[in-house]
């Protein structure tokens, strides 16, 4: 601290205590109303103390879901977390190799395919939506979980993290891999990922995140409701019509079974996941 | 910047690439080179016949008082987004920089709305601002206000403004706080010994210092602002009411799977596409700059 000046000090601790309130305010509200019963979440205003109805509200979305001819959270869940992990895997896996290449190889056409995957670096797929859509319909992909995936793959943040990374890892350790003669394989899996194992980890944070909350491309291409990832199931539950006919209670109780995963990966992983964020801003 | 040592071979490198060059080709050429193939013609409905029609389409949403009316929309949304995120991001920040060791405790309790699905994010504040039964609206109402976003535009707009800046704030937040925290202390110690005060001290230090950072989030938060946040409309006002928050990307999106104008679709998604190019060299411009430093 530079100096000390109490009205500063004071000014300090109610801006922060402001910012975690406006940050939280909106979960806990979710969280109360998650706990009370279809009357009680009704009442303006609504109570701001836990109810009684917790684990009655969770059973009954995990086991039977929300609505007319629903299909359970827990299913719901479990698409997500398939989706999750193969945006996190497959984007991992493909950028990884992409990466070793061009970095440790020369080759004719190299610079072609550094620009053909660093042109895709910015442009999410809500750009291109419809054509993407008649790529993957004509491909027979629609209601598959490959399709689910694939197409969210395509982008080359991940590419320029490992690129980056390579490029500072000492070349004597390349030399003597060569000089022992090892072959580039095995230089990549004996040597160059395990000093990759902390961009790995910080990736895997934030792609786990991104696949999870996959939004339009998931609501377009699942029409099969066994499908279905929470995050655009749980939408579906909200009647347009009126208030009356949703299940707020319930909602919430799915809201808050719908953070928990990814909120719990950016907790527990906090070290690799601010690495990884502002890593792959360089 | 180039590796001295590199491996031979010609069949491996293909090899290693062709998983990336392949999904890359069948989820981003093919369909950004369809977008700019359909964008020249007229199709039917039932995808039936094709008209050539040249730059029509370009021609038709030019003249389109909606079009026109959504890149307003788009304009004031990314603004309001970009500025209130930002803002709110580096007060934050500047505040939790000066608790030093509790910084990170205080990080850890602002960070994790970053984990929010934006969909998720919608419809948590739908409920507090829900008009007949939301907390908030219950409060408005109290003091006077008459809430109800979804007969007001200009309330719909705030809201959409203010769930997909609050989404945004976290990482905004994040990255200033690692600038503050790089800054030397002594620069500031120096200042304030020859009498500089604490604004003073912002404005020609740390501000100055910050603008790397400042530069980058601007170009990221209108990036997420513009394409990211398709979720947040979606599940909170679905365009309306009037239309009033019917962004560029959201109006792609309805035109396309609603309303099956797929020349007019793919039109607006090349303008889209365009638009994202420009931020993409926009950002590396800046980018190849703080190399150079």
């Amino acid at each position: 601290m530079v100096e000390n000046r109490r009205w500063l000090d004071v000014l300090t601790w109610i801006v922060l205590l402001g910012g975690v309130i406006a940050v939280g305010l909106p979960v806990y509200v979710t969280f109360i109303a998650s706990t009370l019963d279809a009357q009680e979440v009704l009442r303006t205003p609504m109570p701001l103390v836990p109810g009684t109805h917790l684990l009655e509200n969770y059973s009954r979305v995990l086991g039977r879901g929300v609505g007319e001819s629903a299909i359970p959270v827990s299913s719901m869940l479990l698409n997500s977390l398939w989706m999750a992990l193969g945006v996190a895997f497959g984007k991992i896996a493909v950028s990884l190799l992409s990466a070793f290449a061009i970095v440790y190889f020369r080759f004719p056409l190299r610079k072609l395919a550094f620009c053909l995957i660093f042109v895709t670096l910015m442009l999410p797929v809500e750009v291109r939506i419809m054509p993407t859509y008649q790529v993957v319909s004509s491909l027979g992909l629609i209601n598959t979980r490959l399709g689910m995936i694939l197409p969210i793959i395509a982008s080359a943040t991940a590419t320029f993290l490992f690129r980056q990374f390579f490029l500072s890892v000492p070349d004597e350790l390349a030399e003597a891999a060569r000089v022992d003669g090892a072959s580039p394989l095995r230089f990549f899996f004996d040597t160059l990922l395990p000093l990759s194992a902390t961009t790995l980890a910080a990736l895997f944070v934030i792609q786990f995140i991104y696949g999870w909350n996959q939004y339009l491309w998931p609501l377009l291409i699942t029409t099969d409701r066994n499908l279905v990832p929470v995050v655009v199931g749980l939408t579906q539950m909200i009647s347009r019509s009126g208030d009356a006919a949703t299940n707020w209670n319930l909602v919430m109780a799915t809201v808050m079974l719908a953070m928990l995963p990814p909120a719990l990966v950016v907790i527990l992983m906090q070290r690799w996941f601010v690495k990884g964020l502002v890593d792959s801003e360089k | 910047m180039e590796k001295r040592v590199v491996f031979q071979g010609r069949w491996l490198p293909a090899l290693l690439l062709l998983p990336q060059l392949t999904i890359t080709v069948a989820f981003f050429f093919v369909p950004a080179g369809q977008a700019l193939y359909q964008s020249l013609f007229r199709q039917d409905a039932f995808g039936l016949s094709m008209v050539w029609v040249g730059l029509d389409n370009f021609r038709m949403l030019w003249e389109d008082p909606a079009y026109l009316a959504s890149f307003r929309t788009t304009a004031i949304f990314a603004l309001g987004v970009t500025l209130l995120g930002l803002a709110a991001g580096l007060l934050l920040a500047w505040f939790a920089d000066r608790l030093l060791r509790a910084a990170t405790l205080i990080r850890t309790l602002i960070i994790w709305p970053y984990a929010i699905a934006p969909a998720i994010a919608g419809v948590l504040w739908m409920f507090l601002f829900n008009p007949s039964l939301g907390l908030v609206s219950f409060w408005l109402k109290a003091l006077g206000i008459h809430w109800n976003y979804l007969l007001r535009s200009d309330q719909a707009l705030l809201l959409v403004v203010l769930i997909a800046a609050w989404k945004q704030v976290s990482y905004n937040f994040l990255f200033f706080l690692a600038g503050l925290q790089s800054i030397p202390k002594s620069l500031i110690e120096a200042a304030a010994i020859d009498g500089a005060g604490v604004w003073q001290r912002f404005c020609s230090i740390v501000f100055p210092l910050l603008a790397p950072t400042t530069f980058f989030l601007l170009v990221i938060n209108m990036v997420y602002a513009f394409f990211d946040t398709f979720a947040i409309i979606d599940a909170v006002t679905q365009g309306g009411p009037f239309s009033s928050t019917e962004i560029l990307v959201y109006k792609v999106y309805r035109d396309g799977f609603h309303g099956l104008d797929f020349g007019g679709s793919a039109a607006q998604s090349v303008i889209l596409m365009m638009l994202v190019i420009g931020l993409t060299i926009l950002q590396f411009r800046y980018v190849e700059r703080k190399v150079n430093y």
